[in-house]
């Protein structure tokens, strides 16, 4: 039994974080969290002051997704906890731990619409994996533990407290429990052996097996088993959007992501396979298209942490419930004791190696110095590997996607479920928080970064020297494209002129800004970046017109690709 | 397919909501919903009925089940399950023979009779959605004036 000490609900919180080992918060105070506020005089935690509250859940969801501890943030009740919510959502559609705490009106005045008062709880409700409303201060220090629990436990998530104002201020006789049950929650099944079994005689008798590796691949870091696996079986890996690095891209079996905007080699193999291993994915629509094409004769191969993923989108042949991870080492040791012959002579590998060879020799990119392509392989052949790249969203990202390799595993994130712009930027300085000795780079766009870019303040004061990578067309670049392509060109509000001059902007917040417009002054800027000790944006412009491509339409199949011609 | 759905869930506030939520946010409908606490004030049990196909019925499920606040959840099948609605109608007599027929057609389903004034009685029937949409049809003829329905409550049979 713990001794009891009686402390105010703030305290508690504190307390209660610090044995979770939270080090860092990102937020900003208002009236119905001061209280918690003040316990940051009285603790260890530090407090990284943002500009808008929706920044400081994206910090906390590149810290989580990094680090794969739930980062934290803060915010105020009503419009702070409003504006967190967009940062809960994007946490929740891409699976990342965060822990957000808000303050809320005092009890007696819950629905009484209140100064600065929103049932944030009820507006959550649908965008979280679990929230917490403690309504009296004794409650607290089971909350933490259990909200950081549900938060990075079986498939992680967004979890959100809720501590209304006089709870953080009364005093309880506190209990900081080491354990405790939660009757409801089985965050971790063992995986069916039979059925690993099953998975295995399945892709040993197909013919054009493939193995597709998603977002869950990198949450549970099993980047090893999977390569053990590709090599021991010689099965080329395509992976989604965000299961981007989950297999050093660089490698011979690797075809990179497929999808809407996926690479040409991934989506022609993908429509030819006869079996998937498919890893930790939820078959998203931008992923895979209509599917229908190609999957009668496509035998899939399930593997998720999360049951409810196993026949929501696909139907399956074969699924295996539990961590991919251990699922996979599973498969891995099984394999080990057969005697498996496939070489690299087989037709199967033969063909996807020329597939990749000619769309190497073939994909036609912008003919300019400064197009797309040129630019991301410029920002690989400098980076180190270990660097982490996060992208806002758009036609910037999809570029990464395509031309922007990962060679070290789990260094590459974005914001793939919801597709919040103003992303890339926070959740890059919540990346660099995590882990402060590699370069973190945001390969943005002008739209996107305009939407967090005033988190500039927050890498400055702070000292979080990341690298904002702008590719800037001026334009809201990806619905451009659309208009292009689907609008007979009527441009509506996409314009975005040259306005603001992003390195100006850079150096009114006393960070670095730098315009780079040729390939010289590019290389040179990334290298300065990577010197710097201050936050830097390199502001790079290009061609409003550069569509991204190859492009699969929404609600068409991935064999019905639009190439550059 | 018509699908009766059984959850037990921590009696707290706010479950209901949730559950219900789930279904709208994930494009399903209730059909019927009945909530009362268990003979342990911990849980509550619901009790659902919807209609989908298979795989509908099967993500529902699922979604339920991952639901952290809902401690089990099992799709009944209605051959192996006792389940019953309580209803209560309002019908309308227009002559001196309606009180004896509407009396007769009752007695035939089970019900009970309340509240019998000039020119109106109450029937409370207690039996399956089916029988109860029977009966309805069966007392249109009268007048119907007004129905209230529990929606379903359903256990497994033992060793089903």
């Amino acid at each position: 039994m713990n001794k009891m000490e009686t402390m105010t609900g703030a305290k508690a919180l504190m307390v209660a974080m610090e044995k979770e080992g939270v080090k860092e918060v990102f937020g900003l105070p208002g009236g119905a969290n001061l209280p918690m506020y003040d316990e940051f005089a009285r603790c260890n935690i530090r407090h990284i002051l943002v500009r808008h509250e929706q920044s400081a859940a994206h910090m906390a969801d590149g810290f989580g997704r990094v680090s794969r501890k739930p980062g934290v943030c803060f915010a105020t009740s009503g419009p702070g906890a409003t504006n967190i919510l967009t940062g809960i959502a994007t946490a929740q559609a891409d699976s990342s731990p965060i822990v957000a705490v808000t303050g809320q009106v005092p009890v007696a005045m819950i629905g009484k619409d209140a100064f600065q008062e929103s049932d944030i709880i009820g507006m959550a409700n649908p965008a979280v994996k679990y929230a917490f409303q403690p309504r009296s201060p004794d409650e607290i220090p089971m909350v933490v533990r259990k909200g950081f629990y549900i938060a990075e436990t079986g498939r992680p998530g967004p979890v959100l407290i809720d501590i209304p104002k006089d709870v953080q201020q009364k005093e309880a006789s506190m209990i900081f429990p080491d354990e405790f049950k939660i009757r409801g929650y089985h965050p971790w099944t063992n995986p069916d052996i039979a059925n690993v079994e099953r998975a295995i005689e399945m892709l040993l008798s197909a013919e054009r097996p493939i193995i597709l590796a998603g977002g869950g691949t990198i949450i549970s870091s099993a980047f090893a088993e999977l390569q053990s696996i590709a090599e021991l079986l010689m099965i080329p890996v395509v992976t989604t959007f965000k299961g981007k690095g989950a297999f050093p891209e660089n490698h011979p079996l690797s075809l990179g992501p497929i999808g809407m905007h996926g690479h040409a080699e991934a989506n022609k193999m993908m429509t030819e396979a006869d079996c998937v291993l498919a890893i930790g994915t939820r078959f998203s629509d931008r992923s895979v298209g209509t599917f229908e094409a190609f999957e009668k004769r496509l035998k899939i191969i399930h593997m998720d942490v999360d049951p409810a993923e196993i026949g929501k989108n696909q139907t399956t042949s074969v699924a295996v419930v539990g961590d991919v991870r251990a699922s996979l080492r599973i498969m891995v040791k099984m394999l080990m004791q057969k005697t498996i012959k496939r070489t690299e002579e087989n037709t199967w590998i033969k063909h996807v190696k020329e597939t990749k060879e000619y769309w190497k020799e073939n994909l036609k990119l912008h003919p300019g110095e400064m197009g797309a392509a040129k630019i991301l392989r410029k920002l690989r052949e400098i980076l180190p590997h270990e660097s982490i790249v996060t992208t806002e969203v758009g036609q910037h990202q999809m570029w990464a996607s395509l031309f922007y390799d990962v060679i070290q595993p789990g260094t590459f994130f974005s914001s793939t479920g919801l597709g919040t712009m103003g992303w890339g930027f926070p959740a890059a300085i919540g990346a660099k928080v995590a882990k402060p000795d590699v370069p973190v780079v945001d390969i943005a766009g002008d739209g996107s970064f305009s939407m967090t870019e005033n988190s500039l303040a927050t890498a400055v004061l702070e000292d979080i020297p990341v690298i904002v990578f702008l590719l800037n067309n001026f334009t809201l670049g990806m619905v451009a494209q659309w208009q292009r392509t689907f609008y007979n060109r009527r441009m509506i509000g996409v314009d975005q002129g040259k306005c603001p001059d992003y390195v100006k902007l850079a150096e009114s917040y006393g960070a670095q800004g730098i315009r780079a417009q040729s390939m010289d002054e590019l290389d040179k800027a990334i290298k300065t970046a990577l010197k710097s000790d201050v936050a830097t944006v390199i502001d790079i412009p290009i061609d409003p017109e550069e569509d991204v491509l190859p492009f699969v339409a929404p609600g068409t199949s991935l064999a019905d690709m639009i190439l550059p011609s | 397919m018509w699908a009766i759905l059984t959850l037990l869930v921590e009696n707290k506030p706010g479950i209901l909501f949730k559950v219900t939520h789930l279904f709208r946010s994930r494009n399903f409908n209730i059909d019927s919903i009945s909530v009362g606490v268990t003979d342990n004030p911990e849980y509550s049990r619901m009790t659902i009925t919807t209609y989908g196909d298979e795989k509908q019925v099967e993500q529902i499920v699922k979604q339920l089940d991952k639901m952290i606040d809902v401690l089990e959840v099992k799709h009944l099948d209605e051959h192996k399950t006792v389940y019953r609605e309580l209803s209560i109608f309002k019908i309308k007599l227009s002559n001196a023979n309606d009180s004896m027929e509407v009396n007769k057609l009752a007695n035939a389903y089970g019900g009970k009779i309340h509240d019998v004034r000039k020119d109106s009685i109450m029937v409370e029937l207690t039996a399956t959605p089916d029988q109860i949409r029977a009966f309805e049809e069966l007392a249109k003829p009268f007048g119907i004036i007004e129905v209230a329905r529990t929606g379903v409550a359903a256990l497994q049979r033992s060793g089903a």
